[in-house]
């Protein structure tokens, strides 16, 4: 039975003693000790946060890479393409131009040649003709040495008008 | 495989060291008991004592002296040594104090009669007038001294140790001690009372939690005082959570207890059922908390006690080989039973106090 009644004489030292101990705990050790955890989860939360924002900004960072590596890529494809549209171009004007400057030159060349052609058939013309004329002259001269060739010769050209 | 047989020749030596020492120091107060009853060995043990009893020798009482403060009216305070009653225990070594002679019957101090001895009814109880007031530091108050000193020094040396390295990661004592901290805040108080209102109440819930703990595991210790298991004492923490659940209670804490949602109106003021029903329950929640720590405490120390003395009541060393492991075994029980208790204590206050500042919300 004494077990379970109270004695005021402990109850009163107990009061006394665990007052004091929340009061000095409270003051000296579980406002600083709280506050410390409290500071550090604090720091923790704002590491992660902050973690968190790195990452974020990383990725935002990688995508903006892999946006501009894409576009870039783009541009080169398409620039390769229009050089090689330039280029072909080119080569198709510069075959065209060098077509075309050859047969103009393969055409100048045949009316030189005619021309000089020509030329040089009048020329041979008129060689031909001086010659024939020297040789006429020259067998003239020989077959009219004589008279009686001369009169040969008479002969001949009245027989021919004679005849026509 | 050196270092495995080593080591478990170690941890097999730890423990045949921990049964002797138990066995010793178990054994130690037992032999008190010899003269009388086994029963009132083991309550002996239990009930607070005006000395520190420590060890017979010879059938000779060891023991520390410690103060008896006694107040009675008219004539003020008498102050003495409890070795003043030379391990009297049966109201026959009178002490003069002041204008005043006492007796110490069954760890219980009377005011001697005109004859200087005790009067005594026919159940054999003295009929003797008691002190006023006993103010004495017994047992148990010596206890709770030691019990507040190692916990203040352990806590403000943390807390040194806080202010010296701030947010730095634990160490130490520190780190042992954190994460039980952060038990009592994150899974006591914060689920019960809130996030806002919570801060208010952990000085007290901190103190409590490990006041208990420490006094509980104090009290396992051959020879300490069942601190704990003495109602007195619970019967202060109880209190003090009484007194800071109604005092913190709000307007809606109030109205569910007078008015209580939910209820038929003739329920509450025809027939006043529920307002009485949630006013005891105002008183039987703390005293449920009182009950409960007590009883386990002073459970547990009646099994071990009682394990232990089996040795003694069959009068054979036989009995040892059972009951010392046994008792062991019944040790490290108490051991979680010192957490769980005051884990248990300071979760249903934090509950109680949760609910007196609990915002009304929708039913």
């Amino acid at each position: 039975m004494e077990l379970i009644i109270p004695e005021a004489g402990l109850i009163i030292w107990q009061v006394i003693i665990f007052v004091l101990v929340v009061f000095i705990l409270g003051k000296f050790a579980w406002k600083p000790i709280l506050a410390a955890l409290k500071a550090r989860e604090n720091s923790i939360e704002q590491a992660l946060q902050s973690a968190e924002q790195a990452r974020q900004e990383m990725e935002k960072l990688q995508a903006n890479n892999e946006k501009l590596i894409r576009e870039a890529k783009e541009e080169r494809d398409q620039m390769l393409k229009d050089a090689a549209g330039i280029a072909n171009q080119i080569k198709e004007e510069a075959r065209d131009e060098a077509s075309k400057i050859t047969e103009k030159m393969i055409e100048d060349a045949r009316s030189t040649i005619e021309t000089e052609k020509k030329a040089a058939l009048s020329e041979i013309k008129n060689q031909v003709a001086e010659l024939s004329l020297q040789i006429s002259e020259k067998l003239l001269r020989k077959n009219l040495e004589d008279d009686k060739s001369q009169k040969a010769l008479i002969d001949e050209y009245v027989k021919e008008v004679k005849l026509n | 495989m050196t270092n495995i047989s080593l080591g478990f020749g170690r941890i097999a030596f730890k423990f045949g060291t921990l049964i002797a020492f138990l066995a010793i120091l178990a054994g130690t107060p037992v032999q008190a008991a010899e003269e009388g009853s086994e029963s009132s060995f083991v309550m002996h043990h239990i009930k607070d004592s005006y000395d520190w009893h420590l060890i017979d020798i010879n059938h000779h009482p060891v023991s520390v002296p410690l103060p008896v403060i006694l107040y009675n009216k008219g004539t003020g305070f008498d102050v003495f040594m409890s070795s003043a009653f030379h391990h009297d225990n049966a109201g026959k070594v009178p002490v003069e104090a002041g204008k005043n002679t006492y007796l110490k019957y069954h760890e219980k101090i009377y005011l001697a009669n005109a004859d200087g001895d005790l009067t005594f009814d026919d159940a054999g109880h003295p009929t003797n007038a008691r002190p006023m007031l006993d103010l004495s530091i017994t047992k148990n108050v010596f206890f709770s001294i030691i019990t507040a000193i190692i916990v203040l020094w352990v806590f403000l040396s943390v807390a040194s140790k806080y202010k010296k390295y701030g947010v730095a990661a634990p160490s130490g004592v520190q780190s042992l001690l954190e994460p039980v901290i952060l038990f009592v805040r994150d899974d006591i108080a914060i689920p019960n009372i809130g996030k806002q209102k919570h801060e208010r109440f952990m000085p007290y819930l901190l103190s409590v939690f490990f006041f208990i703990w420490f006094a509980n595991l104090l009290g396992l210790f051959p020879g300490a005082a069942n601190l704990t298991g003495n109602i007195a004492v619970t019967f202060t923490f109880a209190f003090i959570t009484f007194l800071i659940t109604n005092f913190s209670g709000n307007k809606h804490y109030w109205n569910h207890i007078f008015n209580t949602p939910g209820v038929p109106w003739w329920l509450k003021f025809g027939i006043p059922i529920m307002p009485i029903v949630e006013f005891i329950g105002i008183f039987t929640k703390p005293f449920s908390l009182m009950v409960r720590l007590f009883a386990n405490i002073t459970a547990g120390h009646i099994i071990i006690l009682s394990i232990i003395g089996l040795i003694f009541i069959f009068k054979s060393a036989v009995i040892g080989v059972v009951s010392v492991p046994f008792a062991a075994a019944m040790t490290f029980l108490e051991l979680l039973v010192a957490f769980i208790q005051a884990y248990v204590f300071t979760l249903l206050s934090a509950i109680y106090i949760g609910g007196a500042v609990e915002e009304a919300h929708d039913h």
